[in-house]
């Protein structure tokens, strides 16, 4: 009798110890950003705010287990970057890196991601190799690339007269993957390219860039960089008279905040293509508003698109009660993205969100009524055309048939 | 179209009249390091800093007190001056008989405070100064190019700052009386000039002109914590390379090394954050004691 009682307990006790391990007993989110250089505008802190805000819409915790949130500045390179994402991976038991901008950076995280088996979200970085021959079973690219840029503002403008091309790239693995991906379709459009120059990243002084680009008589003038750069190059740009001389500039990658910092004056007539603005529909704007009551700007398609990766996230774990990177990375993949910003959006095996993109064009300041209220919708550019199909993809997890 | 090496005559007449302007700016900086070091025999790494300082202290008064463009030129470097002075009688005059090592060391610490300082309260990634005046907007279409007023406004005033800096220097009684004041202080302390004084004053003139320096770059480039070690490097290589006393090879080398980067970005753009330096390493080899310098 003794004995049975004994036995009964000894395995009653590990069928406790078995639903244990099922149980969530921590999630630890890191948002790796740039928090105070030329990138720290279009997420920076805000993006890291839009994370907490998926964390207080999830109810702060999962199970019983708490919601943790650490966030560090990656300085824009690639070396810190890299070592901070070990640094939490093994020591400081987070569970998934997001974000990340400046393509360098996110690249080398991606590689460390891969090697550790973890998961990352990238929001903030462009370039299309994140999906590409970077590709990892445990990364998402989740906000845009420069795949789709280029499908959109490229194609637009190329289609629009703008034949000939000159490019200012930002020397590093984002601008020149921008400019690889514009210029195939640049020349797909019938177009040609008349130069192309590569520019340190964050410079001050891009004179002798744009009068090189002057003198080639491009039609249009490809800026392949991003925030801080684009802002300087934009400014300079209309310093040395270069659209009133009949060229146009293409600033392939923007945010609303940069027109903000460049205003309306400088801006107007830009066309760009993003995944979110705050003033596209009811659910935009009740989201954009919560964000600007907690940060007093309107969100960036980056920091939206982190809340959105963030809930995902955060819901499968949920489901599956487990942050086990397989079990939750195929729950992610099986799940459709369903939320303000993104429409039956899918996670792809090569790791890239299908999502529907949007060409807009820069309002004239007469045409705006009020502030942040920069831009017109030109049109909506359906997921197929700005997706690289998987049929070109170089990602080594794709299966080609 | 003519062409020179495969580079069309505008294009280049263009990239040297860039050349030009940020040899402008390189001249204005290793002229107030050339004086420091010529008359004092300080090796002043903070000229970064108080460049930086300068385009700050306009920015501030701009954004804090509407004070315009005209004024900062001449409220700027007072300002910084002051400050220069404050340096002098409190750190700087303590290492004169000191070997240069420490002068190197402490105008390096104090070139780090005062950066992370800045960087403390602004971040890195720059205020925007769009206090250019009336004056000097727009542009004028030269054929080649189209120059903005501002720019060669930087130009024209930097040379007449360093042709009044030279003369002053090498012309008149009181640079007479510095100079001679640095080289023998003992002397001409007996025939009762205020010698400390004199250095002191000399420090705050170098500082004033990197401070003048930093308010003429505020339009044109960012004003960030860090615009100051961006360009003090390269200002280090101008100076040794026209000489690290002189004045005249100070301003000489400054316009010369500004054109020689311009003419770089055009035929070999990669090159040219680095080929100051090479510059600067076949002058070692060859003439140790600069271009201009007394051996």
């Amino acid at each position: 009798m003794r004995k049975s009682v004994c036995a009964a307990l000894l395995a009653s006790s590990c069928l406790a110890f078995g639903s244990a391990e099922a149980q969530v007993t921590s999630v630890k989110i890191g948002v790796l950003n740039d928090q105070s250089g030329l990138y720290k505008d279009l997420s920076g802190p805000g993006g890291v705010d839009a994370v907490r805000m998926a964390i207080e819409d999830m109810g702060g915790a999962i199970g019983g287990a708490k919601i943790e949130l650490v966030s560090a500045d990656h300085q824009n390179k690639a070396d810190i970057g890299s070592q901070i994402a070990s640094q939490w991976y093994d020591q400081d038991h987070v569970d998934v890196i997001m974000d990340v901008p400046s393509s360098g950076v996110a690249l080398a995280v991606a590689g460390v991601a891969g090697a550790k088996h973890k998961i990352a979200i990238f929001s903030g970085p462009g370039s299309s190799d994140i999906t590409g021959s970077k590709c990892t079973p445990t990364t998402i690219h989740w906000t845009y690339d420069t795949y789709a840029l280029a499908r959109g503002t490229g194609s637009s403008i190329t289609k629009g007269g703008g034949t000939s091309w000159f490019f200012i790239t930002a020397d590093y693995a984002f601008g020149q993957a921008l400019e690889r991906d514009t210029e195939k379709v640049v020349l797909e459009n019938g177009g040609k390219v008349a130069g192309k120059v590569r520019v340190p990243l964050n410079t001050a002084d891009f004179s002798s860039f744009l009068l090189q680009a002057q003198g080639s008589g491009a039609k249009v003038i490809g800026l392949a960089n991003a925030g801080g750069d684009t802002i300087t190059s934009i400014k300079q740009a209309a310093e040395f008279g270069i659209t009133q001389g009949g060229q146009t500039l293409a600033g392939m990658l923007i945010f609303i905040s940069d027109i903000n910092a460049l205003g309306l004056k400088t801006a107007q007539g830009l066309q760009l293509t993003e995944s979110f603005y705050w003033d596209q529909n009811d659910e935009t704007r009740a989201w954009s508003k919560r964000f600007f009551e907690r940060n007093k700007y309107e969100p960036t398609m980056a920091q939206a698109g982190l809340y959105g990766a963030a809930m995902h996230y955060l819901k499968a774990v949920k489901a599956v009660n487990s942050t086990d990177s397989d079990k939750v990375m195929a729950e992610m993949r099986k799940t459709p993205v369903n939320d303000f910003m993104t429409k039956n959006g899918q996670v792809r095996e090569d790791g890239k969100v299908v999502r529907d993109m949007y060409l807009f064009q820069v309002k004239k300041p007469e045409e705006s009524k009020g502030p942040w209220d920069y831009y017109k919708l030109v049109r909506e550019i359906p997921a197929a055309e700005v997706t690289r199909p998987l049929s070109e993809s170089e990602c080594p997890l794709v299966k080609k048939g | 179209m003519a062409t020179f090496f495969g580079v069309p005559y505008p294009a280049l007449f263009g990239q040297l009249l860039l050349g030009l302007i940020n040899g402008a700016f390189y001249a204005m900086l290793s002229l107030g390091l050339a004086v420091i070091f010529g008359l004092l025999n300080i090796i002043n790494f903070a000229h970064g800093a108080l460049y930086m300082m300068g385009a700050f202290a306009a920015w501030l008064l701009l954004s804090q007190l509407g004070i315009g463009y005209w004024p900062a030129l001449v409220l700027s470097p007072l300002i910084i001056g002051l400050f220069g002075i404050l340096l002098e009688r409190t750190l700087v005059h303590r290492i004169y008989k000191l070997d240069p090592l420490y002068g190197l060391l402490l105008t390096f610490g104090l070139a780090l405070i005062i950066e992370g300082v800045f960087r403390n309260y602004y971040g890195v990634s720059g205020q925007s100064y769009d206090a250019i005046p009336d004056l000097l907007r727009g542009g004028v279409n030269l054929g080649f190019m189209f120059l903005p007023l501002y720019r060669g406004w930087v130009i024209v005033a930097s040379l007449i700052i360093c042709f009044a800096t030279w003369y002053a220097i090498e012309r008149t009684r009181l640079g007479a009386y510095l100079r001679a004041a640095t080289e023998n202080p003992a002397l001409v302390q007996a025939f009762g000039i205020n010698v400390p004084r004199m250095i002191t004053l000399t420090y705050a003139l170098g500082v004033a002109l990197a401070a003048l320096a930093g308010v003429l770059a505020a339009p044109i480039l960012h004003v960030t914590p860090i615009m100051g070690s961006n360009i003090i490097i390269v200002v280090f290589a101008v100076v040794v390379i026209g000489g690290m006393g002189s004045i005249m090879g100070a301003v000489v080398s400054g316009f010369g090394l500004g054109i020689i980067e311009g003419l770089t970005k055009v035929f070999w753009p990669e090159a040219s954050n680095t080929v100051i330096f090479v510059i600067m390493a076949i002058v070692l080899l060859i003439r140790p004691a600069g271009l201009f310098g007394r051996a």
